[in-house]
């Protein structure tokens, strides 16, 4: 069996042309990730680029209204280009530039990771190429438009369903094609290996800085830590650094759509098997002969039929619950959230803000709930209004 | 194991003609057809393409395909109902191509068991590299089919360790990127597979991007055999129900220039 496995879950099952560049991209990443230079200069993009740390916020006004536990937010929606995104990203790009790559492509569904990796491509000096499904491109029009202000060309995915899974076909097609100056920055913890490591690695910051953070402003490990959950990049993100602490409760919210009893939603756990797609071995949306099924979420970032392989193996071993939330929960929390503490979320962000309204209560005030806002919502306005059945032009 | 796949080599100057289509394209009794026209046109051994929702080392003819045939309801057990209507009439050799998702569900074993029960003698699977393979090959092995290795361009230093574990035939991949009709093959498959010889002495097949005579007779004037898929599914994407005689003209005009090659 090859490298990469969390537990029976992850592998390397991807086209025999790209498996000596993900051989090189590991020994690149092993040799780049215990060097003190390499780390310097990207924790100076991170910090005096994207902004980090950022910021643990106390809602207050959030934690009376829902009464049981103190409610914190995970601020990825603070940093620069608006989501957790770019976390991994600068760390990829930047370990690109060392293995001599000049050209990035990514696929992205809500767009945020296009934006991000257009956006490191810009400040790197990089070539870059996004993929992203038709449809997407249709209900995030204006992060298309970011991607080209930002100099990188978009190109519109038709084939199969026109969403995330189609995208990161074309991309992984497009490296197959081109691998010699270019790099796949995948945008979340799946793949093959070493993808969702070297993602995982790259979001931990989120969980190493909220684990300080919420010692300085408890004194003690929070109850439980909630985020949304597509391909997994933010949670695992969020969940990483807490993974040991055994008290502390890892809460991943997946797009149940319409509903878990309907054939349109994206609940991969609640509803998937497992299967063996896009590199990796880990639980998909499938029929009975294991065509991959066609997904829905009103949030394009979490319309995927698959979950990175260490969401599936903690799943497995009972160390995170996943839970679906449907896109009518989503839409509330989304304006639930605006009107409470003046912080429009991303609408993937807002799957995990409805976990908490539902559980806070569970917990006692002297009990502590991590949220991770892993995007801001300006990019989901429009489709929100339209979702309310008011007629906005954008 | 037994090697179900020697004498498709075994033809006078030792070169194959392979072809793929992609089943239940556009309907089983046309795949029935088409597969029984493809041996009367002299074909070596066929590729029967189990359509799979997310084909990702295809390029857009063979995706259509896929999509067409899922469209039309085929699935696993409409690909083996084709065979067996197939072995009704012919032993032409056949192997499958597909992705490892749907034989992953289907279950190893018995996905196997029904290949040996119905005489499928290789397998291809392109997202199984060499590090993946044992849960594939040791099911496959044990019903006497044989997991087909791929070396592609990239190969380089990975050629020695994939070629020496090589059953049935090695699929050489002449270009970077995906399936699909090439102007030109720019690849040293000369070398390629020169260094696969110093190796193994199972045959070697090269694909991707060949679509004329003249493609083929070099390609396999270079290794052991040629592979067309993109060039016969156009023709069906092209004609439909009614691909036949061109399916018969376009196989036989491709095999005739790899029997036209001398040693």
């Amino acid at each position: 069996m090859s490298e990469g496995r969390y537990g029976i879950h992850g592998g390397q099952y991807i086209s025999e042309t790209l498996m000596n560049e993900l051989i090189r991209l590991e020994e690149a990443y092993e040799h780049y990730k215990k060097d003190p230079e390499f780390n310097a200069e990207l924790n100076k993009l991170l910090n005096e680029y994207a902004g980090r740390p950022s910021l643990l916020y106390y809602a207050e006004k959030m934690t009376k209204d829902l009464g049981g536990a103190k409610i914190y937010l995970k601020r990825e929606d603070l940093n620069h280009t608006g989501s957790h995104k770019i976390n991994n990203v600068l760390g990829q790009a930047l370990l690109a530039k060392k293995m001599g790559k000049t050209r990035l492509i990514a696929e992205t569904g809500a767009g945020q990771h296009g934006v991000a990796t257009a956006t490191a491509a810009a400040l790197l000096g990089m070539e870059c190429e996004i993929f992203m499904g038709r449809e997407d491109t249709e209900r995030q029009a204006l992060n298309v438009y970011r991607m080209e202000l930002l100099g990188a060309k978009v190109n519109a995915v038709t084939t199969g369903t026109m969403t995330l899974k189609d995208a990161v076909n074309d991309a992984m097609r497009e490296w197959s094609n081109r691998v010699d100056d270019t790099h796949y920055c995948l945008g979340s913890v799946m793949g093959p290996h070493p993808f969702p490591m070297i993602v995982r690695d790259f979001q931990s910051v989120i969980s190493r800085e909220a684990k300080e953070q919420i010692l300085k402003a408890e004194g003690k490990l929070p109850a439980a830590v909630v985020a949304c959950v597509g391909g997994g990049s933010n949670s695992i993100g969020m969940f990483y650094n807490f993974i040991e602490d055994k008290e502390v409760e890892l809460i991943g919210c997946e797009a149940a759509g319409k509903g878990i009893d309907t054939d349109q939603h994206a609940a991969t756990i609640a509803k998937g098997s497992i299967g063996i797609f896009h590199g990796m071995k880990s639980y998909f949306c499938q029929n009975e002969y294991g065509q991959i099924a066609p997904v829905y979420s009103i949030s394009a970032g979490l319309d995927y039929p698959g979950i990175g392989p260490e969401h599936a193996y903690l799943h497995d071993i009972g160390r995170a619950k996943y839970v679906p939330v449907t896109d009518d929960e989503a839409v509330d929390a989304f304006e639930y959230l605006s009107k409470m503490e003046g912080i429009i979320p991303a609408i993937e962000s807002a799957h995990a803000v409805a976990q908490v309204r539902k559980i806070a209560k569970n917990y006692s005030p002297d009990q502590s709930i991590i949220v991770c806002v892993s995007g801001r919502g300006d990019k989901d306005v429009a489709a929100i209004a339209r979702y309310r059945g008011v007629d906005i032009h954008d | 194991m037994i090697n179900k796949l020697a004498k498709v080599f075994e033809t006078p100057n030792k070169k194959a003609f392979i072809g793929f289509l992609t089943a239940g394209d556009p309907d089983a009794d046309s795949t029935v057809n088409y597969i029984l026209e493809m041996d009367r046109a002299g074909v070596d051994l066929i590729e029967i393409g189990i359509p799979f929702s997310d084909p990702t080392a295809e390029g857009v003819v063979i995706q259509e395909a896929n999509i067409r045939s899922l469209k039309n309801g085929m699935t696993t057990d409409g690909v083996f109902e084709i065979v067996k209507r197939v072995r009704e009439k012919s032993r032409i050799p056949l192997a499958f191509m597909t992705y490892v998702n749907p034989v992953f569900h289907y279950g190893y074993d018995r996905f196997f068991a029904k290949c040996e029960e119905l005489d499928v003698g290789a397998i291809i699977i392109p997202d199984v590299p060499f590090e993946e393979k044992a849960e594939v090959e040791e099911p496959a092995n044990a019903h006497n089919v044989a997991l087909v290795s791929m070396i592609s361009p990239t190969s380089e230093s990975r050629i020695q360790a994939i070629a020496s574990e090589a059953k049935g035939f090695i699929y050489v991949v002449s270009s970077m990127g995906v399936t699909g009709v090439r102007s030109e093959i720019k690849t040293d498959l000369a070398s390629m597979v020169e260094s696969i010889r110093k190796v193994t002495d199972v045959p070697c097949a090269i694909g991707f991007g060949i679509s004329t005579p003249e493609q083929a007779k070099k390609m396999a004037g270079v290794s052991d055999g040629a592979i067309v898929g993109s060039a016969i599914v156009r023709i069906i994407a092209e004609h439909g129900k009614d691909a036949g005689p061109y399916l018969y003209d376009y196989v036989k005009s491709m095999k005739d220039a790899v029997c036209s090659i001398r040693n």
